[in-house]
């Protein structure tokens, strides 16, 4: 439909995009949200109330309160500003356990479907193997044996999730495979490596996303699980899944409260960024509805 | 233009090609000992029913066929042999010298790539260096050539925002993108309705006339191949049954098996107007079970016991350039006579 005086086939394809994304509220909602907390999180030595692990034990446990907006815990931190310290680590394990899951993935999951063959097969009997043995059980052993600094947590993590995307974008690659303008391709000449990266990889494009998206939020749920467990972020460094940890010990006392802070910082970013990504996947789309 | 050096070597000739694929019902032979040659500029109709092998020979060219085919014999493109070539010299052939245009323009084109770029995706894979500017000005005179209007605006345009008949446009243009030596057009109109044909039979005409390269128009509609070719070569089950000039192996029909097809076709000027229409009977064999002698034997209404059951025929000359594979075509000449 047109609208205004540009009919529809003038947007280029960059503007129109732009314009389906922003017609998806709640990926615009998602996206403003995600913001504020990345900057919130990130800014933190500059927007937090208070210094990171500042404690009063003077103050002691105290309810949220205008001076504390999250209340302080047990050692009089303000719980706000440690969550917002907390949530740079959080936020960046999820980011880079998305694009380093998401780069192998798609890469394996390309070469697996578009090749085929002996390499294919092998790829996914490999991808299944992670698919049958528990994840938290892998994780846990490989973290005791590597240590949990962050960089290996980010790698044990992207580790386990590469393989989902891989199974994904094979199969997409498998259908797209049969494709007529793939066959196009090939009869202009076009070798495969250029196929995969110019030809599959934009009609790939949505999915991709969809699956940043899962594998951010996913990463964030599993360090804190892990963390959880006593696994992953080892304290003096925090991450909202060793605060939901520490936190954990409060049940039974009157500050049990201070357990959902961080469960609703966790939940929030994950519905965010799963949001944005479904907003992203529609905008990517470029036979979407022209709003 | 083409230069005429007088009796050249064609561009392309085809000897005794052969395309196999082993099935669980044994070896099914969808071309068999094919020969025929394409001369430079002109555009050679090959028609056949499905199955015939038409397309088959076109995937031989390209060296496209699926890795399960066994193919033997020789294709020569401008006195080089393309069989033995390895993948990546294949690669430099296609879509620079010898190119295809699709049935289905639109799962030809890629739906997430505009057409601008795709044009110029085809213009860069063969010249690499060239520079962006040319490539968006390389576009829109590709898109000027196959008659698109606002050619401007279109190339910003996804393939799903044209009309059938210009989708079609967009993959000649596409083809031709190289300006290659040699045009495969598979079944180029099947997909569009009759008016759209004739305009896209006219564009492959016009980019013919510009660019001067040669055609081979693949289909099984013999009123496109009346229109447009110059020679005609039909296939039957694998087998060439008959090639000549059109206007001669329209009128002169010499194999039993084309003179049904024409006889199938629909026609204003016949005098059985409102009768039904001729049909051949039966059905092709399968490419697993060939008959023994001539292919087309179990279908002929002309069929004799003798040399018809017992070997396949070899083209004989039944005119100037005009050739027919049939044990019979003297004594269908006689009778006709």
């Amino acid at each position: 439909m047109s609208t205004g005086t540009a009919s529809a086939g003038q947007i280029s394809g960059t503007r129109a995009m732009l314009r389906r994304f922003r017609h998806h509220r709640l990926a615009l909602a998602g996206t403003v949200v995600l913001v504020l907390l990345v900057v919130a999180c990130f800014g933190a030595t500059w927007i937090a109330p208070a210094k990171q692990g500042v404690q009063d034990l003077a103050l002691g446990p105290t309810a949220p309160s205008w001076a504390h907006l999250l209340g302080t815990d047990e050692l009089g931190r303000d719980y706000l500003s440690e969550l917002l310290y907390a949530g740079r680590m959080s936020l960046a394990i999820g980011f880079f356990v998305a694009v380093v899951a998401t780069v192998v993935g798609t890469a394996v999951g390309a070469v697996a479907g578009y090749v085929g063959g002996v390499v294919g097969e092998v790829i996914m009997r490999l991808t299944d193997l992670f698919l049958i043995v528990p994840a938290i059980a892998i994780l846990a052993l490989a973290l005791n044996g590597l240590g949990s600094s962050p960089v290996t947590i980010v790698l044990v993590l992207s580790g386990i999730s590469w393989t989902y995307i891989a199974r994904v974008v094979r199969s997409q690659v498998l259908s797209l495979r049969e494709k007529e303008f793939i066959d196009a391709a090939k009869v202009t000449g076009t070798s495969t490596a250029r196929i995969l990266v110019r030809h599959m990889l934009p009609n790939l494009a949505g999915i991709i996303t969809v699956n940043i998206s899962l594998a951010a939020a996913s990463a964030i749920i599993v360090e804190s699980t892990l963390s959880f467990l006593g696994f992953g972020v080892q304290p003096p460094r925090t991450s909202w899944g060793n605060m939901l940890s520490q936190a954990s010990g409060l049940v039974g006392t009157p500050q049990v409260y201070l357990l959902y802070f961080p469960g609703l910082f966790i939940l929030v970013t994950v519905l965010c960024v799963n949001f944005i990504g479904d907003g992203l996947r529609d905008a990517l789309d470029p036979q979407g509805r022209q709003l | 233009m083409t230069h005429d050096d007088g009796p050249a070597e064609p561009l392309l000739v085809v000897d005794d090609l052969r395309v196999v694929f082993d099935t669980d019902r044994g070896p099914a032979v969808t071309v068999d000992g094919l020969s025929f040659e394409v001369r430079q500029g002109e555009t050679l109709g090959i028609v056949g029913e499905s199955g015939s092998g038409k397309s088959m020979t076109s995937l031989a060219i390209l060296g496209l066929l699926p890795p399960t085919a066994r193919v033997s014999g020789s294709i020569r493109f401008r006195g080089r042999e393309l069989l033995p070539l390895s993948d990546r010299e294949m690669r430099e052939l296609r879509g620079n010298e010898i190119s295809l245009v699709f049935q289905d323009a639109l799962a030809a084109l890629n739906p997430v790539m505009t057409v601008g770029d795709q044009l110029a995706e085809a213009v860069s894979v063969h010249h690499p260096k060239t520079s962006r500017d040319e490539l968006h000005r390389r576009s829109i005179e590709l898109l000027e050539l196959v008659g698109i209007p606002s050619a401007e605006t279109r190339i910003r345009q996804y393939p799903h925002e044209f009309s059938g008949g210009m989708r079609q446009r967009v993959d000649i243009a596409m083809a031709v993108a190289n300006d290659p030596a040699l045009l495969i057009a598979d079944e180029p109109t099947t997909a569009l309705d009759v008016t759209v044909q004739a305009q896209i039979l006219d564009v492959l005409r016009t980019v013919q006339d510009r660019t001067g390269t040669t055609v081979m128009l693949v289909t099984h509609d013999l009123g496109v191949v009346a229109g447009t070719a110059d020679r005609v070569l039909v296939m039957y089950a694998g087998n060439k049954v008959e090639e000549g000039p059109v206007e001669q192996t329209f009128y002169e029909t010499a194999h039993p098996y084309t003179r049904g097809l024409l006889a199938s076709l629909p026609r204003m000027d016949r005098r059985d107007r409102g009768e039904r229409l001729f049909q051949i009977a039966g059905q092709p064999p399968a490419a697993t079970a060939l008959p023994s002698g001539c292919r087309f034997a179990p279908r002929c209404p002309s069929f004799a016991a003798d040399p018809c059951a017992q070997s396949v025929p070899s083209p004989q000359t039944v005119g100037t350039d005009h050739v027919a594979a049939c044990h019979r075509v003297a004594n269908l000449r006689e009778e006709s006579a």
